[in-house]
């Protein structure tokens, strides 16, 4: 069976061991333009909220 | 005819300019003594570090500017203030070296009604021997603090990939220069823009890539670390940090002083004491922050710099500079005004302004190195604190020395941060995180300082986009563009 690319980055030392890492879904998730594009609006929406509150 | 001055023309101090002279109108004068010519969207270095801008994309000149601003600029550096006049000299002044304008060297006393610092910081190389003299940059690492140093790193950055295509193999260390540098941010942001240039020039497999930071834990950022949302979790930075640095294959070595930089490597002292020697082929390492050294006069020509500044040489503002141990600490302590408590005319904003103390836990090696970011007050804060300062500055002058002084703490202020981590249209990613408040507030939000509705963060390309909108988004605010004044800061 192939060696998923997470479980090769959790091996590489005990700083990689215990941390969180994303799965190829996640990964693939993080450029799919059409999901990025709406949090691209959700995201701009939460900053507006941040930004008005600071000022 | 009022007259203000503001001393530099950085995010914070470009800001007050512009909106005192747009508040102001024609009835007064807003002169700008920035030793620069050209205005530099800084966030954006990083892009002209990996080689995905030109340092014309990020720089314009100030000149027409101001000019269409109506804002008096000198080109020239501030050496000093008297804020109580001379023995020749009945109003306040600063004296200026300028830097250009064909009057390079020639000094002059620039009086004013009202002075707001902004000169941002000294990029103090020279605190780490062998990275740098001064404020100058060494001949072993590079930067990417000023538009120039980007480009220069960019040049190194290609050598060093040139190298792996012919197969030989590159250490890569980026990080904090000394143990109280504070910007980690910037190094962050750099690290990752690498890695995603290696992989795009297909050498990564040819690189180690180290990251070395004065922080305690990785995701401090300087400050304190923050608990975000993220995907349903609230998550400490701590975890949301680290496994960015695993997924894309890159060490991490924290709680690290740089003592010492030679050609080809570093000496460090870590939190428990320990040192050791890292060796690299290319570093990009953030030197410490420090006052630009204005000096101030008395009226008999005394040195109050001691009065108007303190130790680090930034200028003391309405903070509790007396809070004492770590356990006192409190949201208050941060100033709300930034007026200086001892002439009530002078003013700082951006990182000119001496914090109280840090936000991140003070630690320090056995060896009594203190090893611990400094407080972030750039961007976002950066820019709030400048407009602030500048409306009440306005105020003053318009409504009389009762008026009301806006506030603008940094215990009550958020921040949106986008940390790229590689540029690309399609293919590009970046953390976009937001904060609130910067300073923790663990009286009014007793779990984690901060209010978690509005702490958030996640990595992605809409991160990117944001960060391509900002970068053109700011660099139209600060020309002035029709509707400039929409634009938040």
């Amino acid at each position: 069976m192939a060696v998923k690319q997470e479980e090769l980055n959790f091996s590489r030392n005990e700083q990689s061991e215990t941390t969180m890492l994303p799965g190829s879904f996640a990964k693939a998730m993080r450029t799919n333009v059409i999901w990025q594009f709406i949090r691209f609006v959700v995201i701009n929406l939460k900053m507006l909220v941040v930004v008005s509150k600071s000022h | 005819m009022a007259r203000v001055v503001i001393l530099g023309g950085g995010v914070s101090g470009h800001t007050a300019a512009t909106f005192a002279a747009k508040w102001l109108g024609n009835g007064h004068e807003v002169v700008v003594v920035t030793p620069n010519a050209k205005w530099n969207w800084i966030p954006s270095n990083i892009w002209v570090g990996v080689g995905q801008m030109k340092k014309e994309e990020v720089t314009f000149d100030l000149a027409p500017v101001y000019k269409k601003a109506g804002i008096t600029y000198k080109q020239a550096k501030a050496v000093s203030l008297n804020p109580e006049g001379s023995e020749t000299e009945t109003k306040p002044f600063v004296t200026i070296e300028y830097t250009g304008q064909s009057k390079t060297g020639e000094t002059e006393d620039v009086t004013y009604d009202y002075v707001i610092n902004a000169t941002g910081p000294k990029l103090n190389f020279g605190a780490t021997p062998g990275l740098g003299e001064g404020s100058q940059l060494g001949d072993h690492t590079v930067s990417v603090c000023t538009a120039d140093h980007a480009e220069h790193a960019n040049h190194k950055l290609l050598e060093s990939i040139e190298k792996m295509k012919k197969g030989e193999r590159q250490k890569f260390l980026v990080g904090t220069g000394h143990g109280m540098c504070t910007c980690q941010g910037a190094a962050f942001e750099y690290i990752f823009n690498i890695e995603h240039e290696l992989k795009k020039a297909g050498v990564r497999d040819m690189a180690d890539i180290k990251w070395i930071s004065n922080e305690s834990f990785l995701g401090d950022f300087g400050m304190g670390g923050l608990h975000m949302k993220v995907g349903g979790y609230v998550v400490s930075s701590k975890i949301f940090s680290e496994s960015l640095y695993a997924e894309r294959g890159v060490d991490w070595m924290i709680g690290a002083h740089v003592s010492k930089v030679e050609a080809g490597s570093i000496d460090y002292e870590l939190l428990d004491g320990t040192t050791g020697k890292e060796n690299f082929d290319f570093a990009m390492l953030i030197p410490p922050f420090a006052g630009v050294g204005l000096k101030a006069y008395g009226k008999d020509g005394s040195d109050i710099t001691d009065t108007v500044f303190a130790p680090n040489g930034f200028m003391k503002v309405d903070a509790k500079y007396d809070a004492g141990a770590y356990e006192n600490w409190k949201a208050s302590d941060w100033p709300r005004t930034y007026q200086n408590p001892t002439y009530n005319n002078m003013f700082a904003c951006g990182i000119a302004f001496a914090p109280p103390h840090i936000i991140s836990k003070p630690m320090s090696s056995p060896n009594g190195t203190p090893i611990n970011p400094t407080p972030p007050r750039t961007g976002m804060p950066s820019g709030i604190i400048g407009k602030a300062v500048a409306h009440s500055v306005c105020d003053l002058i318009t409504k009389g020395e009762s008026a009301h002084l806006h506030e603008a703490s940094m215990a009550e202020m958020g921040a949106a941060c986008v940390a790229s981590a590689g540029k690309g249209l399609t293919t590009g990613t970046a953390a976009a995180m937001t904060v609130y408040p910067v300073v923790p507030d663990f009286e009014k939000y007793p779990g984690t300082g901060r209010d978690t509705d509005y702490t958030f963060g996640e990595i992605g390309l809409a991160g990117h986009w944001i960060k391509h909108v900002l970068h053109h988004l700011f660099i139209y605010k600060a020309k002035l563009k029709p509707g400039w004044t929409l634009i938040p800061e």
